[in-house]
């Protein structure tokens, strides 16, 4: 056992994966004998070949659309973008052709293909590197998308997108990718791909949020309980298919509920969440839904970029604002 | 002073002129004197333009929706899918029949997609082949990521896939090409180039002199044929599938042909092309052309003609019966919407299932 980030998290689950099935497959830009821009396939080349990890020609549409292609004939491709920006291109394969496989072949044919990239911003990234597009993969039928926010559940998440025989977008918070260490044991344990994380118990209010956007909420229960406001935390984790039965539940003890995410708020999945509550916890509610959001602009260049992404204050403001009311 | 660091032809066949005439002062394959394939292949392309006229006209009286016609391609489709072994891999776009028809596709299917129903690409006599692909050129690297699967297992099959002339100019198109080209796949990818894409001409594709010079830009050994030439076609499809089947990568054919129908039931293609060049489509298309062969060299004649225009006639029917009573008397229930979705049903889509089973017959309104 050994303490590592939520990144080494990513590589041990992946070599996990390509050790237990032979069609598991890697491929993506630099992949390979680069072993990956942040370091996510380090090494796998070398451990399991060059047919196992195919660093491909640039063309992020080509690696979709043969993803698809392998996926329907027998292999199970994990497929790498290297930032969320260049993830645009491949909506086609993945919309018009991924998420309906199955259905469109009336279950002759899958798709169990795992699209994995870096998201979000806060690295000093350039431009088109650093947004959150869960929301438009997340509206997209017959996928999944998850998004891990510690080692663990990034070891434990991405072992049960891979061995799923269904499509799943995979996101990593890079901002988190060396955050924290953590003790993973190497075990093949997945985690459920369809149910949120409680990371801290609390009593008061329910902060909803995943991604990179847990550490800035953590920070926020920190504070909160230092005021005498016991929070709980949920990480949702698992996007597509959304788990509202544990906000739900959470609500109906906390009677008051902020969602926060780095992506745009217009249609995003925090609006997903509070109507989930308007519809199915409104009569446990003390106080209206807050979303803290991105706003609903381009993401800023890096020197205004942590201006754009919710703070620890504006969290704290808006669960001020929810338990002010009586 | 510039040296020249590459340069490159590309060449064109063809054995059959418009008449049916084998063009003789070039070697002529052995096939071309093989009546036993040809006549079969001949009564293969004959039920694929029979089952083209039933669709339409079942479409004209309202019991197929928007269709997709085949006609004038027999040759290029009945060669890609006759040459093609049952192992391989094929993806198509959305007029292949004459491919389909003979990898096991049924003709019920093709009639069920096009009236509405998903269980059309449930091919049972095709059982790994990629279903109708309509956005445009995406299915080429489809079939280069099943390429790609058959290279790393090691498998001795070929993935083909068919674009058009529109196609060709995407980059999907493009990049299955490179990727071809990368790692050497078994890939065939066929440029059926029928001069129309919806109504936007060839000429306004590109100024390129051919499209499979694209094919030469990637890497790959490219030819041009006759489209409407089974011989030429048949011929450059086996040389392709033996190249790409033996490990020596990937090829690009581009077969000539023409879309004499409209783009799709839903098209009038008089309002954007001279009736001049159809009629011309005509004096050249693919039946009657291999019929004057045949006829020339004694492999067939005017009864066995009038006993496969019966026998075609009525195997379509039978097919389109089929459909009919298939979405009359075992329609697929709403929960089908759900059932293929995902391989377990996540509980959201359990509950708007759910809530779809009280419904079972409403919605909206055409």
């Amino acid at each position: 056992m050994a303490a590592m980030t939520l990144i080494e998290g990513v590589t041990m689950a992946l070599a996990r994966a390509m050790e237990e099935d032979p069609a598991v497959v890697v491929l993506g830009e630099d992949v390979g004998v680069n072993g990956g821009v942040f370091r996510a396939t380090a090494g796998l080349q070398q451990r399991f070949g060059e047919q196992r990890v195919l660093d491909t020609p640039l063309a992020e549409v080509m690696i979709a659309g043969m993803s698809v292609g392998m996926a329907a004939q027998g292999m199970k491709p994990v497929a790498e973008a290297q930032f969320c920006g260049f993830t645009m291109p491949m909506v086609d394969h993945l919309m018009c052709h991924a998420g309906r496989m199955r259905n469109r072949t009336r279950g002759r044919l899958s798709c169990p293909m795992v699209l994995r990239f870096p998201s979000g911003g806060g690295i000093h990234a350039p431009e088109h590197h650093s947004e959150s597009p869960e929301a438009l993969f997340a509206h997209m039928p017959g996928i999944r998308v998850v998004m891990p926010s510690s080692p663990s559940r990034a070891y434990g998440l991405l072992l049960a997108a891979i061995r799923d025989p269904d499509p799943v977008i995979f996101m990593e918070p890079k901002r988190i990718y060396r955050w924290q260490k953590e003790e993973v044991v190497d075990d093949g344990e997945e985690l459920p791909l369809d149910v949120c994380f409680t990371l801290r118990d609390g009593s008061d209010i329910t902060l909803v949020t995943w991604g990179a956007m847990i550490k800035e909420t953590l920070a926020a229960a920190d504070q909160l309980e230092a005021a005498g406001v016991s929070a709980e935390v949920i990480d949702v984790a698992t996007i597509s298919p959304l788990d509202m039965d544990t906000i739900v539940e959470s609500v109906s003890r906390t009677g008051r509920c902020v969602v926060v995410q780095e992506a745009p708020r217009h249609c995003g999945v925090a609006s997903e969440i509070a109507a989930g509550l308007a519809d199915a916890g409104i009569w446990s509610l003390l106080a209206p839904v807050k979303r803290v959001c991105g706003y609903d602009t381009v993401m800023p260049l890096y020197r205004n970029e942590l201006k754009y992404m919710p703070s620890v204050q504006r969290i704290l403001d808006a669960a001020h604002q929810v338990l002010e009311v009586s | 002073m510039a040296r020249t660091v590459a340069a490159f032809k590309v060449d064109h066949f063809q054995f059959l002129d418009p008449d049916g005439k084998l063009i003789e002062d070039q070697q002529v394959p052995a096939l071309a004197k093989d009546f036993d394939r040809l006549t079969r292949l001949y009564r293969q392309m004959v039920l694929t333009r029979v089952f083209d006229k039933k669709a339409i006209a079942l479409q004209r009286t309202g019991k197929l929706g928007t269709y997709a016609s085949c006609l004038g391609h027999e040759a290029a489709h009945v060669a890609i899918g006759s040459a093609m072994r049952p192992e391989d891999c094929f993806a198509p776009m959305y007029r292949e029949y004459g491919v389909q028809f003979c990898r096991g596709v049924r003709m019920t299917d093709v009639l069920l997609y096009w009236g509405g129903d998903e269980r059309g690409s449930d091919y049972a006599g095709a059982p790994h082949d990629f279903a109708w692909s309509v956005p445009i050129a995406t299915q080429c690297l489809h079939a280069a990521g099943a390429a790609m699967a058959y290279k790393l297992r090691d498998e001795k099959r070929v993935a083909v896939s068919v674009v058009g002339d529109g196609g060709s100019s995407k980059g999907d198109f493009l990049e299955a090409i490179n990727a071809g080209s990368a790692w050497k796949l078994p890939l065939v990818l066929v440029i059926v180039n029928n001069q129309w894409a919806i109504s936007v001409p060839r000429s306004r594709q590109n100024t390129a002199a051919t499209l499979a010079q694209k094919g030469v830009a990637g890497g790959l050994p490219s030819i041009q044929v006759d489209g409407n030439d089974l011989i030429a076609c048949l011929w450059a499809m086996e040389k392709a599938l033996a190249a790409a089947r033996d490990g020596h990568g990937s090829f690009v054919i581009e077969m000539l042909t023409y879309r004499i129908s409209d783009h799709t039931t839903a098209d009038d293609a008089r309002r954007y092309r001279p009736n001049e060049e159809v009629e011309d489509a005509w004096r050249k298309e693919p039946i009657a052309r291999l019929r004057n062969y045949l006829i020339e060299q004694g492999a067939w004649d005017d009864e066995r003609e009038q006993a496969l225009q019966d026998e075609s006639t009525e195997e379509v029917q039978q097919a389109a019966d089929e459909y009919l009573a298939k979405v009359a008397d075992d329609p697929q229930p709403v929960t089908a919407m759900f059932d293929y979705m995902f391989a377990e049903l996540p509980h959201d889509l359990a509950e708007q299932r759910a809530c779809a089973e009280q419904y079972p017959d409403d919605g909206g309104q055409h």
